[in-house]
């Protein structure tokens, strides 16, 4: 149907996965051929629908893990109680089919064009557009200095791990452990807070551009810190998720 | 898949899956405006028509009600309960004739609506939540509560309405989200 479609209308289209890779025991990332995907960027998300044998369908916004010009990837942690994440994460196999709409959402985005230094702040699966973001600042060769803080609970929820521990080059991921750390642990331990944040995150003088994403409650406290440190509101990028 | 319980399915909108947590959906930081400094004022054309300070609003006539909330991300919530001070109310204080307006907010989050949905369609500017003071992160001190569009209409931190001539988009409707945003005709982006 691309061809009778409006201009600028996202409209639901037939993906067919093409892999899952397990990345977690809870999140997995599944690889998707969308014919007539419009192309993205970094930090966008998509809609899913699954449709039961009875016509009940359920939709859910996830965000796309794949730098811009890459094939479409999410990655999806499964949540107690989720019906759609469950079945993305446990049953969905390479070569099924999933409808899928996007890209939506054109704030939290990055390309190079919008500079920085770059702080990109996660909480949980909110690394998701953040990877994205510096997949995509690798991939444009771009300059723009860059530090990933990183908030999970243990090491074994770490997602992307091996790929983020290749960044050198001006890109810089740090960790931090909330619940447990393993012997011999030398990234941070506990929540991101003001001390976390002032050790660090750019110096607000450096004109800095964050992007926070992870649950709500961590997102509060990081954007509240950030701008308590003097980054000004507008230069404060937020997604959140909470709920199912 | 899990269904809805069988007396809530003629409440969710198509899409919409009910939830008892109550999500966020920001674009930046959450601003905290000190009391002292807040008020609530309808523009027009530059100018403004009427203002009011915390206290002043406090004293107009508020009501509680009980609404359904649908957010675009595909979360609905029943049966939520709100205080807050009728828009007609707001506008009736003032002489307009204007067709559309843009709420503006604290943080400079505005979105745009048809003045008709919110003066001849229930709608409020709310600053209680389940019987407490609006917390920051919903919107609070007070928020725009219009319960028939999908909830980024409602705008939080909410300090006036710009009375306008044209349908001009807000925030979320420059950056690829619907200019209306009919929940039951999922009208979730641009197009739709």
């Amino acid at each position: 149907m691309a061809g009778t479609a409006v201009r600028g209308r996202l409209t639901w289209q037939v993906a067919t996965v093409t892999s899952v890779r397990r990345e977690t025991d809870s999140v997995a990332t599944i690889a998707l051929d969308v014919p007539d995907w419009p192309g993205h960027q970094a930090g966008q998300h998509l809609d899913v629908r699954l449709t039961d044998e009875d016509g009940y369908s359920a939709e859910r916004s996830y965000s796309i893990a794949a730098a811009d010009g890459e094939p479409v990837a999410i990655t999806v942690e499964r949540l107690a109680d989720g019906e759609v994440s469950s079945y993305l994460t446990e049953e969905l196999r390479a070569g099924d089919q999933l409808e899928l709409r996007g890209p939506i959402g054109r704030w939290f985005v990055w390309g190079p064009d919008d500079g920085g230094p770059l702080l990109l702040v996660a909480g949980g699966s909110g690394v998701v557009p953040l990877r994205a973001i510096l997949r995509h600042r690798q991939r444009t060769g771009s300059d723009v200095p860059a530090r990933l803080l990183y908030s999970s609970r243990t090491l074994a929820d770490v997602i992307y791990r091996s790929e983020l521990d290749q960044y050198g080059d001006g890109a810089e991921v740090i960790y931090t452990l909330t619940r447990s750390q393993p012997p011999g642990w030398t990234g941070y331990s506990g929540r991101v807070d003001a001390a976390m944040l002032a050790r660090v995150a750019w110096p607000a003088a450096e004109h800095p551009l964050a992007f926070v994403c992870g649950p709500t409650r961590f997102v509060e406290a990081v954007a509240g810190n950030l701008v308590a440190a003097g980054y000004p509101a507008g230069r404060v990028r937020t997604e959140r998720f909470g709920g199912t | 898949m899990r269904r809805e319980r069988a007396e809530e399915q003629d409440r969710v909108p198509p899409g919409q899956h009910v939830t008892r947590d109550f999500p966020v959906l920001s674009a930046g930081p959450t601003p905290h405006t000190p009391m002292s400094d807040w008020t609530f004022s309808i523009r027009q054309g530059g100018s403004t028509l009427k203002s009011w300070t915390w206290a002043e609003f406090q004293e107009l006539p508020a009501e509680t009600v009980t609404v359904d909330i649908h957010c675009v991300t595909s979360w609905s919530k029943l049966g939520t309960v709100w205080r807050g001070i009728p828009v007609r109310t707001l506008l009736d204080q003032v002489g307009h004739d204007a067709p559309y307006l843009q709420a503006f907010s604290d943080g400079g989050y505005t979105t745009n609506l048809p003045v008709e949905d919110v003066s001849t369609r229930p709608a409020w500017v709310a600053f209680e939540y389940d019987g407490q003071p609006l917390e920051p992160e919903h919107g609070g001190p007070a928020r725009l509560l219009v319960p028939h569009l999908y909830f980024w209409k409602s705008a939080k931190w909410v300090r006036g309405l710009d009375l306008t001539a044209d349908n001009e988009p807000g925030f979320w409707e420059t950056y690829g989200y619907h200019i209306y945003g009919d929940p039951w005709r999922e009208q979730r982006y641009a197009g739709d």
